[in-house]
């Protein structure tokens, strides 16, 4: 399903960069719906909860945000726990860093803050094959969050009309879309082992209730242990 | 909180989250890194989607109990999702296998 370059069907990169982004656009949809209701629940304008999706653009925090606006939390708890809660992102931009080289700086500022979750797992399965034309780079970036800004102003228009994403399983179409995207990521065993300690490790940390922190921390010391297996086993 | 506060909330929340997105693709990109370090960075993907991903199948409750009871239809369903993507290879047909799977099942029960 990984449509690249797509000699066959003759597709224009951004075509094949919109189709990409398919699986991320089912997602954000819903899930950018619900942010918009509780935005409108939390009593923002409008313009504020459109404005978000476009120069914050990060899903959980957006949520999250939404609930402490609402909670009437001052303005520095909602900033610090933006930080936080995105602070991931680092490890994410510093895995996809070694394949923009050759990018005007520029241009990786305009992809750096179109960087989610999604977005990582979709560039970082291709860019280890070969980094793609940049026109499809920034077709599934754009289109992604298109769905997600879309999303959200339908939340806010439908108000609380319509609350349940739970219809049609479509509350599953990112957790199956991270199935599928870690399972492709796997190249050989270590890869395995790590993906299964990180999983646990992270699962333990959520449970002890350093939510915040668990993926940091989880991919930091999960990320270790594959280097240190990959010096074992080469020896 | 009144209009401009909530403005400046934002866009300050958009800085917070431009920062670390933007940091190493900025500064690390066109460095030759160590070895070691480039083995690190090719394993944080799969770390960090197992990260992210393995919480969300098997705790409830806002992630404070793990539940692995026929009830946590996200944990059973994963199982037919993980052996599509493993089969097929196919992000569609992974994503259509979860989220039918899981819509299926709360028609019947």
């Amino acid at each position: 399903m990984m449509i690249k370059g797509n000699a066959g069907g003759g597709q224009s990169p951004i075509i094949s960069g919109m189709l990409q982004a398919m699986p991320v656009v089912m997602g954000y949809l819903p899930i950018g719906f619900a942010y918009g209701v509780l935005a409108d629940q939390a009593h923002l304008s409008l313009f504020s909860t459109v404005l978000m999706s476009l120069i914050v653009y990060a899903g959980s925090s957006q949520l999250i945000a939404a609930a402490l606006f609402a909670a009437g939390q001052p303005m520095l708890s909602i900033v610090f726990t933006t930080f936080v809660v995105n602070l991931r992102h680092l490890l994410m931009s510093a895995a996809l860093a070694p394949h923009l080289s050759r990018w005007p700086q520029w241009q990786r500022l305009l992809f750096a803050a179109e960087l989610t979750d999604e977005a990582f797992a979709l560039h970082s399965l291709q860019f280890h094959k070969e980094v793609p034309s940049k026109g499809q780079v920034f077709a599934v970036n754009i289109t992604s969050q298109l769905s997600w800004v879309v999303g959200s102003l339908l939340g806010y228009v439908a108000g609380t009309l319509f609350t349940d994403v739970e219809v049609f399983g479509l509350d599953y179409a990112l957790p199956a879309m991270f199935v599928a995207l870690l399972i492709l990521q796997i190249q050989h065993r270590n890869m395995v082992i790590v993906a299964v300690l990180t999983g646990l490790l992270s699962i333990g940390l959520t449970l002890l209730g350093v939510t915040t922190w668990a993926v940091i921390i989880a991919t930091v010391i999960g990320a270790t242990i594959g280097v240190v297996l990959d010096a074992w086993t080469k020896k | 909180m009144d209009e401009k506060m909530i403005w400046l909330t934002i866009v300050l929340m958009a800085l917070v989250t431009l920062i670390p997105r933007l940091l190493p693709v900025w500064v690390l990109a066109g460095r030759t890194l160590p070895p070691l370090v480039i083995t690190w960075l090719r394993y944080v993907p799969v770390a960090v989607l197992a990260a992210m991903l393995a919480p969300v199948l098997v705790l409830v409750e806002d992630g404070q109990r793990l539940d692995l009871s026929w009830s946590n239809l996200y944990f059973w369903i994963s199982v037919p999702t993980f052996l599509v993507a493993w089969k097929t290879r196919s992000l569609f047909l992974t994503v259509i296998t979860g989220m039918g799977g899981i819509a299926l099942v709360r028609l019947f029960l």
